[in-house]
């Protein structure tokens, strides 16, 4: 006997929010993938734990189908970051946009 | 409380401890080690609810793989961390209204769920034989996008790593 379905499902839950903090409030385009590999894999551990839940192995397959999505995509992401970093030089979002990160003063800090 | 229980407390405590340490990082290689813990604490919670093949993936794959990507691109990439911008305050507000939002409605739909979900769940392991069988068997043509989707990263990553390189040469070849 392992714990209720519940917790595991609070657990996931709690990494996904992580996930999210982390890419809304983050200012580099390296930390925001990071935080959709974290949002992916809570949702991974949320499969597996209704895989178990349900006593079926689909669960299990779709982690696994996360698993390889999130490889191809943190890839390309990747490949991204770097080619905007070699024309623009920084990886804040905003700065990318042609405006040389010329922030006011109140924006900083 | 089995000792199932237990392990299973000791894991989510450190998945969650070394995420929020993580995702709190300046430097960005402190982030990627921690998120290396928190991958192999996921790891074991797949090992523990019965999954015993995506648990070596998930060590293969995310822990090996993808964070010596991250780790190689941080490197690639000079930032200083001292200097970089923080988002306005009205940015925070609605970042973590949505945050809140989300978090409310996440513990509201696990309070609301059935009986059910509250037992404990019976222990069961699906052995890599039965899930490869499974795998093959029910979800082939899934297994053939997968393989399709990792040739075309493979393809873009390529040509977004290489194009200018590329053009440039083309254009001194053609004076």
């Amino acid at each position: 006997m392992i714990v209720p379905y519940t917790h595991v499902m609070l657990l996931g839950g709690v990494l996904f929010l992580l996930g999210m903090i982390c890419t809304l409030t983050r200012r580099n385009l390296i930390m925001i993938i990071l935080g959709l590999e974290i949002m992916l894999n809570a949702a991974a551990i949320t499969f597996v734990g209704a895989g178990l839940h349900l006593q079926q192995i689909e669960g299990q397959a779709i982690a696994l189908f996360i698993l390889a999505v999130a490889a191809a995509e943190v890839s390309v992401g990747l490949a991204l970051v770097v080619c905007i970093y070699r024309q623009t030089g920084t990886v804040d979002p905003q700065c990318i946009e042609g405006n040389k990160c010329q922030l006011k003063p109140d924006q900083t800090g | 409380m089995t000792i199932y229980a237990v392990f299973f407390y000791i894991i989510a405590a450190l998945i969650i401890a070394a995420t929020g340490l993580a995702i709190t990082r300046k430097h960005m290689v402190h982030a990627v080690l921690c998120l290396v813990v928190s991958f192999f604490g996921t790891a074991l919670l797949f090992y523990l609810l019965g999954a015993p093949l995506p648990a070596i993936f998930q060590v293969i794959i995310y822990a090996g793989a993808i964070m010596v990507l991250f780790l190689f691109i941080v490197m690639m990439i000079r930032i200083d961390p001292e200097k970089t911008h923080r988002f306005p305050l009205g940015h925070y507000l609605a970042a973590g209204g949505i945050c809140g939002a989300y978090f409310v409605a996440a513990v509201l739909l696990t309070l609301l769920s059935g009986p059910r979900a509250r037992q404990p769940m019976p222990a069961a392991t699906a052995s890599p034989f039965d899930f490869g069988y499974y795998l093959f068997d029910r979800h082939w043509l899934s297994i053939e996008m997968i393989s399709l989707l990792l040739l075309v990263a493979l393809i873009g990553t390529l040509h977004l790593g290489l194009g200018r390189v590329g053009r440039k040469q083309k254009k001194g070849g053609g004076q």
